[in-house]
């Protein structure tokens, strides 16, 4: 494979029965980008993430996914890529530290590694207050931070970030695109969904499904230009809207 | 009066969910709560439809006490909770049946009210609202809080977690429902929405940050926003943290706003300065100020 691709996708396409729910979609991601995958709810976005993280088989189509195979190495690909989600973030009725420690122990840390990893964690994310504290009572902006810092103990060479900032105050939002950027400049891909248009603006190249296909897929300023659009928010307007 | 909110407080043991609350609304207006998770807006909102009792403070709806004429309330007001709350085995015909039926009405006597919304899901009123998709929820759940012709609308964060364009088709029904002479107390913890409501309440943290018109809002923001933009987005936002007279500096899609902390600012003593720091193409260009600025500036 070509070691500045981490994400490899061709023709990839999902089918329930007669319903096409992800339409041969095709693109590459580079390593260190900050790829955003937007597109409208129902669009297929759910359904084309799970397969690029290995627990959906794809109908047909081929991807590749930090050089392992979605098809044949789905076990290689979960463990080599981080993954986040608004939906399953951390558990609540665990400490900060012991959510650090299971993940990494779910991640096949050695008992050393998780602990500097701990110390680091929680000194970068200026958290040594409530280390011990049950994560349910934290901050929903600090959950999303730790999670994501969490996501990456293994330091996978992706992260795939779905809606991430859903609901969060704007000021933490900004500090959490600070980490997304701060890992990408250290050479992690970055994959993330969002429904906040001027995130989008944030990402080296973005993409829009359109019912199951990519209708666009360039950097933020060509889109603008392609689209004449005043901003991304109107380049998914006029997309999305037909 | 619509909705008249005095002195509101509620706390959950530890937590202040709401501190000191005043607010009114006016008949037929659109009042935005504009805020974060966690703000409070949930709490507000249960208080104002009855479902929970404030600690200390007073609340009217539609002229009703929220405590004494709590029945007289359920019956005037409609509500859409954040959390998708019909019942996801009956179908859509059939949820809003129910609905209608709870409230003494039928579908037909108000169907003038929903029609709009409702003929854009009626080809799957078959379907059970378990199977449809968030923007269809979305919808029915709204024609479900419409069906008895509430004097109120409470709507609790109706677009969160939904896509700009069914956001945008959402508010034009909401602006179409204004029009009909209901009042809509509406929450959303997206900033881009607070400019289409009359007026906007900022909260966080269980306080009341400002209300105004959103252009007043945005007008009262006290300092020049500048847009700055570089080769390098993550070394600029360092760089710009770095600088010694920064006073906010938050990216903002495609720039970065930046204040400056001293009362005479020449952009070019910056971009020398970001020039230092191996940054090019460097712009720097006055801005104005969003709503979102301004809830920053206020919550920092």
């Amino acid at each position: 494979m070509n070691n500045n691709k981490v994400i490899q996708v061709e023709g990839l396409t999902k089918m329930y029965g007669d319903f096409t729910a992800v339409n041969a979609i095709t693109f590459d991601v580079k390593k260190g980008e900050i790829f955003g995958f937007l597109g409208a709810n129902g669009a297929g976005k759910t359904t084309a993430i799970k397969m690029l993280i290995g627990i959906l088989n794809p109908t047909s189509g081929k991807a590749t996914i930090a050089g392992f195979d979605v098809y044949t190495n789905a076990e290689d690909i979960k463990r080599n890529i981080g993954y986040m989600s608004q939906k399953f973030a951390l558990y609540d009725d665990l400490t900060v530290r012991e959510n650090i420690t299971f993940f990494g122990g779910i991640y096949g840390l050695t008992r050393k590694r998780i602990k500097e990893k701990s110390d680091a964690l929680i000194e970068e994310l200026g958290l040594e207050d409530v280390a011990n504290k049950l994560v349910g009572a934290l901050p929903l902006g600090w959950k999303q931070k730790l999670s994501f810092s969490v996501s990456m103990i293994h330091d996978p060479k992706i992260v795939f970030l779905d809606e991430p900032t859903g609901g969060v105050d704007p000021i933490t939002r900004r500090q959490f695109w600070e980490l997304i950027y701060k890992a990408a400049n250290k050479g992690t891909t970055v994959f993330v969904t969002t429904h906040y248009m001027d995130e989008a603006e944030y990402c080296d190249r973005v993409s829009i499904m359109v019912d199951g296909k990519i209708e666009a897929l360039d950097t933020p300023k060509k889109l603008k230009e392609q689209f004449k659009a005043e901003n991304m928010n109107d380049v998914f307007l006029k997309l999305a809207r037909g | 009066m619509g909705i008249s909110v005095s002195h509101i407080n509620k706390s959950y043991k530890k937590v202040n969910a709401l501190q000191d609350i005043s607010f009114e609304v006016k008949k037929g207006e659109l009042f935005g709560i504009i805020g974060p998770d966690g703000a409070g807006k949930t709490t507000l909102f249960r208080i104002l439809t009855t479902l929970l009792f404030a600690d200390e403070g007073t609340a009217t709806v539609a002229g009703y006490d929220v405590v004494s004429e709590y029945k007289s309330i359920r019956n005037s007001v409609g509500y859409m909770p954040g959390k998708f709350s019909l019942y996801q085995d009956l179908t859509i015909e059939e949820n809003l049946e129910f609905f209608a039926t709870i409230f003494g009405t039928t579908i037909e006597e108000n169907y003038e009210l929903i029609k709009d919304i409702y003929v854009q899901i009626e080809p799957f009123k078959d379907r059970r609202a378990g199977k449809l998709s968030g923007g269809m929820k979305q919808k029915l759940a709204l024609c479900c809080a419409l069906i008895h012709k509430p004097k109120v609308l409470f709507l609790d964060e109706p677009t969160t977690g939904v896509d700009p364009v069914s956001r945008k088709e959402f508010w034009e029904m909401l602006k179409r429902l204004q029009l009909k002479g209901i009042t809509i107390l509406v929450s959303t913890p997206y900033m881009d929405e607070a400019a289409l409501c009359d007026r906007i309440a900022l909260i966080q943290d269980g306080e009341i940050l400002e209300i105004d018109t959103p252009e007043a809002i945005v007008a009262h923001y006290p300092k020049q926003i500048y847009n700055v933009s570089a080769n390098n987005m993550y070394q600029l936002i360092l760089s710009l943290k770095d600088y010694e007279y920064n006073h906010s500096v938050y990216p903002f899609g495609e720039f970065v706003h930046y204040t400056d902390s001293r009362t005479e600012f020449n952009p070019e003593d910056l971009k020398t300065f970001l020039e230092t720091k191996n940054l090019s193409n460097i712009h720097i260009d006055k801005t104005v100020a969003t709503i979102e600025d301004t809830f920053m500036e206020l919550a920092k």
